[in-house]
């Protein structure tokens, strides 16, 4: 009895003891390290050296699109096939494959928008040794060496990029597993010859020397990590490959990490990992993989800016090595590990950083054109609890007069996690709910998560199993997991008709309760498998013909892509869709937002929402938000304020918080801080013109809104590491204050000859300087760019729509030479009629020769606004006579204005000119 | 856009035809904007011309020459709501599609179509106001009673009290009295037992030794095998048990020991020998049979050390496990465990009553009898007197406790002590014992949950008495100990209206007692005070 007891209490300590560590951080051995994961640690075991590839010349064809030739590795045989293609836009695709695998190796389809237009390639010159392929321009080449394979991109005399330099290409063939005998003993010679056999039989094709002979490797046929077994029928099949860039010294991109900005040294750690995992309060500073992959990896120095998008969506590793190359060149060399596909690799040659974000967007899309009221203010909790409990929160704000535009429900929301349905005691009336939102112009996002509550009686479910949509195990059954709703089935988004059907679920009458001002939030889309390996899918699992391993990084992207056309289709395809994904992929921008998952109440976190999302915004997923306050714990007051004053300057502004921590809706901290938060929020709304108008511009030419420094000052070596500020467009630089009891931050203020306005005093500072910053719990340190013009909507109301019709104010940034240009653009804000029907009003504004003026960017579309130009503050300005107005018609009218010589600030009062029309306002 | 004039405002007509506004929204502040005279900001910041009073653009720091539009970020309108009361919004309402004013006044250029639904909306608020100021007056009026109760309550309290502190005092002489009494009684009744005991003691001893000579001529002719009238050394030997050191044998020269140095003993000699064995001698006849040995004074305290530790065993573990229930520390469960405990009987007891397998003493004569009888009477007595006044110091404290709670200002609050008062939801029921605790208890089963304890008032300063907070109930995983904010309003019966559970753990009641309504303006009053508008 006694002891029985002693040993329930030494489980409750054990369990209690293993809570405690969970609560503290992420508990690191339920994830994976590169020694841990069989193919990673087989692929880093081989070391730089001559490569084992030959590239067989003779077999080596040129047709109009691209060039192909044989691959021999040396070792065992095994024949691959190079694909070269020159693309339109600066860009080389490099693609090596089996060139007879015994069973097809998975390419990522859906992610490419169209197949990448290809250009003539020409060969320069070629030998024994090796071939000279023009790329275009004047000495563009690219050079493909023979003995060992390797290739080198050159302008001039300059290598801008080798791939296989190191030697590090490896590429596992398939193979038919030897019999079971040998995998348990492998030392036995007699079993090893028969194979042997086998493989030279499979790959010899006239070659006459002796395949070395291959051993299999511990974690080939089987890996086992904790209890999970992932029973890998097909063998091995991993892919490596380097890549040197001379020159180089700073990497970036490659999210999702909560690191810096710019990419570490990997060597003597582990490399950055890509595999979409739902890790438990992450840690900071660590390239363990997080929610979502981009394999996309730009290179930037002082003359150039080249990208690396590796299209894989297996598992992958990177390894970053920056150090000096030959002759004191510094040089960072990057080596990709995937576990399955093929090496499908876009060289995005630049040269600039705008050529970069042109060349990815023209193969993965732009960042979608969200509803500009999706760019407002977003209310989040996990959870808001009843009908009651989301009109007090919408009274809330209403009270103390800040403003919102969606309130957003978590899981609570449903009936028993069954997605697409509501609690029917919490929420019983959930079109009364949210025509109370629409009454007051405002919004609601409800959460859809992918796994599908095991239910015979829920529709969703039923639906699902019957049509055969579930991911299926490794036996063929449905795929069952663990998840909010207890044991759960996951669909297949990789099947276009399982998509289709999804999408058909959010239309009104399919998701009751649902009305047009409801939108959805995709969680948990990893997929997160509370009793799988490493709290996802076993890796043998199957999307039909494909395991999970092929496809584990895609799955997300899916969903979202499902969802989003889901809400597409519900509008009969006029409403653009707003859906908010924790998992993503190369290619997410296209369907929508993006938040970098369960963060945490901390400082550090706060700091570390500005990489993160510059690292996103650098591989085109533009739409990048934290968590405000943090989810996880409960933030101070301090630290509460700082960051919404952190995130209203970040492109999704959305609070958050988990269901075990206090409430924290704004006016809960006393009235002063409601009164921080009221300004930082109306802050935000104010400048939703501008925001707006960078999302237009992300959607057109796929640049990033929340920008690094360097990509707007490639030149300027001080910018490259700078992560604790960023630029929003061109034109705003946000320092926000990251720090406790802080009383001042340091900024710097790039461009030499340019000069930035406080855009709270509109002081004027010059660039290229340390700028320090005393600042108090009011302050957002934010800076205006001299010669630029942005437009607010100074009115802020309670949301974003009843702002519509609302007057702009200019604010015209004067250059050292006294210019200034910006942009206006309007449209209705929700539809794709700016798209179909050209609905929109696009304006340059521009500043020159004392003359203000308005002119039309797109004179073929239209849109009729109501909104005025109320006023113009000119900062940097002198004062003026006289001020006239050339109206559309010619008309001339005398403006007043009120100049002030202390901060050199020329307001001039109500021109009244419509925002849509041509007008000039002259100083005299 | 739909600019529908047929009745709108007279400040579209303004916006649309850009007038200067002929009448200021704001009665009391009407004589501030002068038709034709240039308009000076109400803050004195600047003056303009009357024709930029309401013209769209903001151009007073205070906002006050927009009162009438959305131009000014800090500005408030002013809408006059016949019918019904007349408010203030911020001036970004105005226009801005959502209908705020009852009277449709700030939608005057939005396309918004309102309806006036002041009279509806006064209408309502006339017949809720009515209500609630019957409600108030109603529970105004048992507030009244309530604090009259108290009020009553209180004195009779203190009252009980005094009459409590006299009868203490009077309980501690009797007891005085009564222990002199007890004392003088149980000194003869010690003596006589004393003697008594003694003379019992002497007859035992005498008892004893008769059993003893028994014994010893048993053992004599037990030992005796040759029945030669003599123990000789041979005959002791075969008692391993009387080995001096216990080494397993007993030699030659250990039993002449014992026979004091003699080779063999006759019966008188016997005798000192037996007073050196005795102990340690066993029977051939019990040992052969292996009977238990007779009861003596060692085997039973064994006996009764094994029941009490048996009884530890049989009760520790309870302790651990009720400990481990209790995890979250929930205070009222150890109360409840130490009551348990209390409750269990002494357990001592038993083992005394096996004396009597022995000859039991013989009773009292009568004389020592009386005297244990009347030492008995005065001892309960004595008892009784005390537990008395132990009643009175309880009841005491109890009054002093009730007495010292903060009741309110006019212990209006005080009906409430030691009353509990429930609500059922869908999942639980909730009970509230006011300024005792707040529990949750699942209705199809499950334990208990103690949701705080009574800890303080908690309204604001101007209204202290309209929140109470208990906390430090059952603590959460990862989160912060359970409490309760219950708030307080007027009604006319003492009710927990509705729980919420706002954040983790955090619990929200709302509780109508007439002890919080205040004491109503008449209804009239009220009721005029809005139709004037």
């Amino acid at each position: 009895m006694a002891s029985f007891i002693e040993r329930m209490c030494l489980y409750r300590v054990l369990v209690l003891s293993v809570f405690l560590s969970i609560t503290q951080a992420v508990d690191r051995s339920n994830f994976k390290t590169c020694d841990q994961s069989a193919f990673c640690s087989r692929q880093r075991a081989m070391k730089p050296g001559q490569s084992s590839y030959t590239a067989l010349l003779e077999t080596l064809e040129l047709s109009d699109s691209h060039l192909t030739v044989q691959l021999l590795n040396n070792n065992n045989k095994v024949l691959l096939l190079l694909e070269l293609y020159r693309l339109q836009g600066n860009m080389t695709r490099v693609k090596i494959n089996e060139l007879k695998p015994i069973k097809p190796r998975y390419e990522v389809p859906d992610v490419l928008i169209t197949d990448p237009p290809t250009e003539l390639m020409s060969v320069l010159a070629q030998d024994e040794h090796r071939v000279v392929l023009s790329l275009g321009g004047e000495d563009w080449r690219l050079i493909l060496s023979a003995q060992p394979f390797r290739l080198d991109i050159m302008e001039g005399p300059q290598v801008l990029l080798s791939l296989n330099s190191r030697g590090l290409l490896a590429f596992e063939q398939l193979r038919i597993r030897k019999d079971t005998k040998s995998q348990t003993d492998t030392e036995e010679a007699g079993e090893k010859e028969d194979t042997e056999k086998h493989d030279k039989e499979k790959v010899s094709e006239g070659e006459e020397e002796e395949a070395e002979e291959e051993v299999d490797q511990p974690g080939m046929w089987e890996e086992t990590f904790k209890t999970h077994a992932d029973t890998k029928p097909n063998g091995p099949s991993s892919i490596s490959l380097d890549f040197s860039l001379p020159g180089v010294e700073h990497v970036y991109g490659i999210p999702e990490h909560a690191d810096g900005l710019k990419l570490k040294n990997t060597d003597g750690g582990d490399p950055y990992r890509l595999y979409n995992l739902d890790v438990f309060q992450y840690e900071l500073f660590n390239p363990m993989a997080l929610y979502g992959a981009v394999p996309v990896l730009l290179s930037h120095n002082t003359h150039r800016t080249m990208g690396l998008f590796w299209l894989n969506a297996a598992e992958t590793w990177v390894d970053v090595s920056s150090g000096q190359g030959s002759s004191e060149v510094p040089q960072t060399d990057v080596r990709w590990i995937s576990e399955s596909g093929i090496i499908d690799v876009f060289i995005m040659l630049g040269p600039r950083p705008n050529d970069v974000f042109t060349q990815y967007s023209s193969l993965t899309g732009t960042q979608a054109f969200p509803p500009l009221s999706s760019l407002a203010y977003h209310q989040c909790r996990w959870n808001y609890n009843d009908q009651e409990d989301v009109s007090a929160v919408d009274q809330g704000f209403d009270e103390h007069d800040i403003p919102y535009d969606f309130i957003w429900l978590d899981i609570e929301h449903t009936d028993g996690k069954r997605y697409f349905t509501w609690d029917n005691n919490k929420f019983p009336q959930p079109k009364d709910m949210l025509q109370g939102l629409l009454d007051k112009r405002r919004k609601m996002v409800t959460i859809v998560d992918p796994h599908i509550k095991v239910d015979s009686s829920y529709k969703i479910h039923t639906e699902i199993r019957s049509r055969g949509y579930y991911i299926k195990n490794k036996d063929g059954g449905d795929y069952e997991g663990w998840c909010w709703p207890g044991n759960a089935g996951y669909p297949d988004f990789t099947n276009p008709e399982m998509r289709k059907w999804w999408a058909s679920m959010f239309a009104y009458d399919q998701y009751e309760g649902s009305m047009e001002n409801l939108y959805t939030w995709n969680d948990m889309n990893e997929p997160s498998v509370f009793n799988g390996p490493e709290v996802t899918m076993h890796k043998d699992a199957l999307h039909g013909p494909w395991e999970h391993r092929d496809i584990h990084n895609l799955y997300g992207f899916y969903v979202q892509m499902a969802t989003a056309e889901g809400q597409i289709q519900r509008s009969g395809g006029l409403e653009r869709p707003f859906v908010l994904t924790r998992a993503f992929f190369a290619g997410s921008q296209r369907y929508g937002a993006v938040w970098t998952g369960d963060n945490a109440a901390e400082w550090g976190h706060l700091k570390m929402s500005i990489p993160m999302c510059l690292s996103l915004g650098l591989v085109g997923i533009s739409f990048c938000g934290a968590d405000v306050g943090g989810f996880f714990k409960t933030p101070s007051a301090e630290l509460l304020v700082r960051w919404y004053q952190a995130g209203a300057y970040q492109p999704f502004f959305r609070a958050h918080a988990h269901l075990d921590t206090p409430r924290r809706e704004p006016w809960l901290f006393g009235p002063d801080n409601t009164a921080l938060i009221r300004e930082a929020v109306r802050q935000r709304y104010t400048l939703l013109p501008y925001w707006y108008l960078q999302f237009y511009h992300a959607q057109r030419t796929g640049q990033p809104v929340m920008r690094p420094l360097w990509v707007e000052y490639p030149e300027d070596i001080a910018t490259f590491s700078i992560d604790n500020e960023f630029l929003i467009g061109r034109d705003l630089l946000v320092h926000p204050v990251t720090d406790e009891r802080s009383s001042g931050v340091t900024a710097y203020l790039p461009g030499n000859g340019e000069v930035w306005y406080d855009v709270h005093t509109f002081q004027r500072h010059d660039g290229a300087q340390n700028l320090s910053i005393p600042v108090t719990m009011s302050s957002i340190p934010v800076f205006q760019r001299g010669g630029s013009i942005i437009c607010r909507k100074n009115r802020v109301r309670r949301s974003s729509s009843c702002m519509e019709n609302d007057p702009y104010t200019l604010y015209v940034a004067l250059d050292s030479q006294g210019n200034a240009e910006g942009e206006i653009y309007i449209d209705d804000g929700h539809t794709f009629k700016h798209k179909t029907d050209k609905q929109f009003i696009h304006r340059r504004l521009s500043f020159t020769a004392n003359s203000l003026s308005s002119s039309d960017l797109s004179p073929d579309s239209q849109f009729p606004t109501a909104s005025w130009v109320e006023q113009v503050n000119i900062l940097g300005a002198q004062k003026p006579d006289a001020v006239t107005l050339t109206a559309t018609d010619g008309g001339e009218s005398s403006v007043e204005f009120e100049f002030d010589p202390d901060t050199a600030v020329l307001t001039l009062r109500k021109p009244g000119v419509n925002a849509g029309v041509n007008w000039t306002l002259h100083l005299r | 856009m739909d600019f529908n004039l047929a009745g709108v405002h007279w400040l579209s007509d303004l916006l649309l035809c850009t007038q200067p506004l002929p009448v200021p929204t704001i009665p009391t502040e009407r004589q501030f904007y002068e038709e034709n005279k240039p308009f000076t900001c109400l803050d004195g910041s600047s003056t303009i011309p009357f024709d930029r009073v309401n013209d769209d653009y903001c151009d007073c720091r205070d906002g006050s020459d927009e009162p009438g539009t959305a131009a000014c970020p800090n500005g408030s309108f002013h809408c006059t709501n016949a019918g019904f009361r007349p408010t203030f919004i911020p001036s970004s309402r105005i226009n801005d599609g959502i209908c705020d004013c009852c009277d449709t006044t700030d939608e005057y250029n939005s396309g918004a179509t309102c309806q006036n639904t002041c009279r509806e909306m006064g209408r309502k608020e006339r017949e809720s106001l009515q209500i609630m100021a019957e409600i108030t007056k109603e529970g105004f009026l048992l507030k009244q009673q309530l604090i009259h109760e108290a009020k009553r309550g209180q004195e009779d309290k203190q009252g009980k009290l005094t009459e409590l502190q006299g009868s203490k005092k009077g309980l501690e002489e009797k007891v005085e009295a009564l222990r002199t009494v007890k004392e003088t009684a149980e000194d003869p009744e010690k003596e006589a037992k004393e003697r008594h005991l003694k003379a019992w003691e002497e007859q035992k001893e005498l008892i004893r030794m008769e059993k003893d000579k028994t014994r010893m001529a048993e053992a004599f002719l037990e030992l005796d095998d040759d029945a030669d009238g003599y123990v000789s050394v041979a005959e002791l030997q075969s008692h391993l048990e009387l080995d001096p050191d216990s080494d397993g044998s007993l030699s030659e020269t250990e039993t002449q020991g014992l026979l004091g140095g003699a080779d063999k003993v006759d019966t008188s000699t016997f005798e000192t020998v037996w007073s050196g064995i005795k102990d340690k001698y066993l029977s051939e006849v019990s040992q052969g049979q292996s009977e238990p040995p007779a009861p003596v004074e060692t085997p039973q305290e064994e006996e009764s050390r094994d029941f009490v530790s048996d009884h530890d065993s049989d009760h520790y573990p309870e302790d651990y496990a009720g400990e481990e229930d209790v995890e979250d520390d929930e205070e009222d469960d150890h109360e409840e465990e130490e009551e348990e405990e209390e409750k269990v009987p002494p357990t001592v007891q038993t083992p005394e009553k096996r004396e009597d397998d022995e000859v039991s003493m013989p009773p009292y004569d009568t004389e020592t009898q009386s005297l244990i009888d009347a030492a008995q009477k005065a001892r309960d007595d004595f008892d009784e007197a005390e537990r008395a006044l132990r009643e009175v110091d309880d009841q005491m404290k109890n009054l002093e406790k009730e007495i010292g709670f903060d009741f309110g200002p006019s212990a209006e609050f005080a009906y409430l002590y030691s009353q509990c008062y429930e609500l059922s939801t869908s999942e639980y029921i909730y009970r509230l014992c006011p300024f005792n605790r707040v529990s949750q208890k699942p209705k199809f089963g499950g334990s208990e949950t103690n949701l705080g304890l009574w800890g303080q008032w908690a309204g604001p300063e101007d209204n202290l008495y309209s929140v109470m907070k208990y906390d430090h109930g059952q603590g959460c995983w990862q989160g912060p100990n359970r409490s309760t904010t219950v708030k307080l309003t007027c009604g006319k019966e003492t009710v927990v209206t509705s729980t919420s559970e706002p954040s983790r753990c955090e619990y929200l009641m709302e509780f109508t007692t007439p002890a919080v309504c205040q004491e109503p303006a008449s209804l009239d009053e009220v009721l005029h005070g809005h139709t004037e508008l």
